[in-house]
């Protein structure tokens, strides 16, 4: 226990810093992502979207104001200024405790979360991860089943009939893909034998991506047979995970909480003004959450498919670290908007189509999958004796 | 009688449905990719891209007062718009023309008239019901003021809106 009366100011400094960069980032994306749904939705749909919001600088004495190239930009802005400014409206007959607790327990565990994240490789000698713990993915899964008990609760304590139906359903889908999240990515760490997640990637970047393997390495080659091989379970189990991660956050096709059309709003149908907003920037910090976890696990993390590191491209390390930094977050900006694209594109499935998915699919999918690893682990062990 | 509802007999790759999914993506994309190339019509963008030179003759809009060929108002104040306006938004206050004015054979004239846009419904009845052909409803619409004062239009305004309008009948001709 030493460590505790000694305390290491660099690190210190440091992890607080990674802290409130990586929180500021985040909050900036999950409300360009709320715009960037709006605009990419309104675009397929023949749409123009919200274009109108620019920064209004004539305030501060400019000429005109400022709205780039698609217009909107200061969209995210004024809705947050609006959210802010509404009236928060407590109903007198939900049971107030659980009713304030609930947004802040949605928003929380996904927060948390992003602390085992690696987004980064390197900035000035000092690694780009909050928590390096040997835990990763486990505590992640573990705060974000936490998660339901902000939307369960929510449900509950506002004390009205579409709230509760919400939260029903939330549980029971929350249950169901949980045990297919997790199972599936067993055959990643059965792959690589770690559950660190810097080390994961550390592996993509020798190895090339999970999902692509040998081509994207630090020196392309073709996938040799070993890699072929274990490509069939990552494959299976990179589409569970992005299925269930759709589930877990609870987005269209199986956004049977919120349901619009059946349930009003679902759970968050009493709240109001910035308890409503938490709700909905835990459901985009989730989406951010979860294509994080897919960029790390399948698509290589911060790495740069051919490039291993800077000093190949001829960059000085600290710009190196940013550009992995930005690599990391266009990743997941990609994701996000494939998350967007498939929201409108397919129809909200119906709840036992939901249910039958999870437990007679990808729960036995999942596990399956399990097993078709092991044989080939096993399989490829006796081809190449140690 | 019981009526079976014909399902619908599924190949293998809709059975399976990811490949649906990549049908239904294909489409969307589709739509985002035209509509970013410029080539969906969407809705006219309003402040900047009007539709004014498209409206038609018979456009109602914000009704206003004319003048002739001659530069007279043609409105002989007699009111009937006042009485025939169903939301009461005209205000007329007749005055009487002097001997010596050109247009002596008139006598009346409107001293003030005011039309408040607030209640303006643009109905056309003032239109319709005024023997002189002196109010018409031109196509002015965006009628917009900061106070309610400023929505009444006065006189000068209604002129300026109406501006001069020619071949109309002319009942004061001095021959007559």
């Amino acid at each position: 226990m030493d460590f505790l009366y000694q305390i290491d100011w660099f690190y210190l400094g440091t992890s607080l810093a990674k802290t409130v960069f990586l929180l500021g980032i985040v909050l900036t994306l999950v409300s360009y992502t709320v715009y960037a749904e709006r605009r990419v939705s309104a675009l397929m749909q023949d749409r123009v979207g919200p274009n109108r919001t620019g920064f209004p600088i004539t305030l501060l004495g400019a000429k005109k104001d400022f709205s780039p190239f698609l217009g909107g930009l200061g969209q995210p802005i004024a809705d947050a200024m609006k959210l802010m400014l509404k009236e928060d409206y407590t109903p007198s007959y939900v049971n107030k405790f659980y009713y304030w607790i609930a947004p802040a327990l949605g928003i929380a565990s996904v927060i948390v979360g992003l602390a085992v994240i690696p987004f980064g490789s390197e900035v000035a000698g000092v690694p780009m991860v909050i928590a390096n713990v040997n835990i990763g993915p486990l505590f992640i899964f573990a705060f974000s089943s936490l998660g339901v008990y902000g939307i369960v609760l929510a449900g509950w304590s506002a004390n009205s009939k579409y709230p509760f139906l919400g939260g029903i359903r939330s549980t029971s889908q929350m249950i169901s893909y949980e045990l297919s999240l997790g199972l599936s990515v067993i055959p990643i760490f059965m792959i690589l034998g770690n559950m660190n997640l810097v080390e994961v990637i550390q592996k993509q970047v020798r190895d090339g991506w999970m999902l692509l393997p040998g081509i994207t390495a630090a020196t392309p080659t073709l996938p040799s047979l070993e890699q072929v091989l274990l490509w069939i379970p990552i494959i299976i189990s990179f589409i569970i995970f992005t299925v269930a991660m759709f589930a877990e956050t609870n987005r269209l096709p199986f956004d049977l909480p919120e349901a619009e059309t059946e349930l009003v709003g679902g759970y968050h149908t009493e709240y109001s003004s910035m308890k409503f907003a938490l709700f909905f920037l835990g459901e985009y910090a989730a989406m951010i959450l979860g294509s994080a976890l897919i960029v790390v696990l399948f698509l290589g993390g911060w790495s740069v498919p051919f490039i291993p590191d800077g000093s190949a491209a001829g960059l000085p390390g600290i710009v190196w670290g940013l550009v992995n930094i930005g690599v990391f977050f266009a990743k997941i900006a990609a994701l996000l908007i494939f998350f967007i694209f498939i929201r409108w594109t397919l129809p909200r499935f119906r709840y036992d189509q939901l249910m039958k998915l999870g437990w007679i699919w990808f729960f036995e999918i999942a596990l399956v999958n399990i097993f078709i690893t092991a044989g080939v682990l096993a399989y490829l062990a006796t081809r190449t004796p140690q | 009688m019981a009526y079976t509802v014909p399902r619908p007999k599924l190949t293998f790759a809709e059975k399976i449905y990811l490949p649906t999914v990549l049908a239904g993506l294909k489409i969307t994309l589709g739509h985002l990719i035209r509509m970013l190339r410029g080539k969906t019509k969407v809705a006219m963008q309003y402040p900047e891209e009007k539709w004014d030179a498209n409206l038609p003759a018979h456009y109602r809009g914000a009704p206003t007062l004319v003048t002739d060929e001659h530069g007279r108002t043609r409105c002989v104040a007699c009111q009937l718009c006042e009485f025939i306006c169903p939301p009461r938004a005209i205000r007329i206050k007749p005055g009487e023309l002097p001997a010596e004015s050109k247009f002596a054979k008139v006598e009346k004239f409107p001293a003030e008239f005011e039309i408040d846009m607030i209640r303006c419904i643009y109905c056309g009845m003032c239109e319709e019901v005024c023997p002189e052909q002196a109010i018409f409803l031109r196509k002015d619409y965006a009628i917009t003021g900061t106070s309610r004062a400023d929505m009444v239009h006065n006189k000068a305004k209604l002129i300026e809106l109406g501006g001069v309008m020619t071949g109309l009948v002319h009942k004061w001709n001095e021959k007559k």
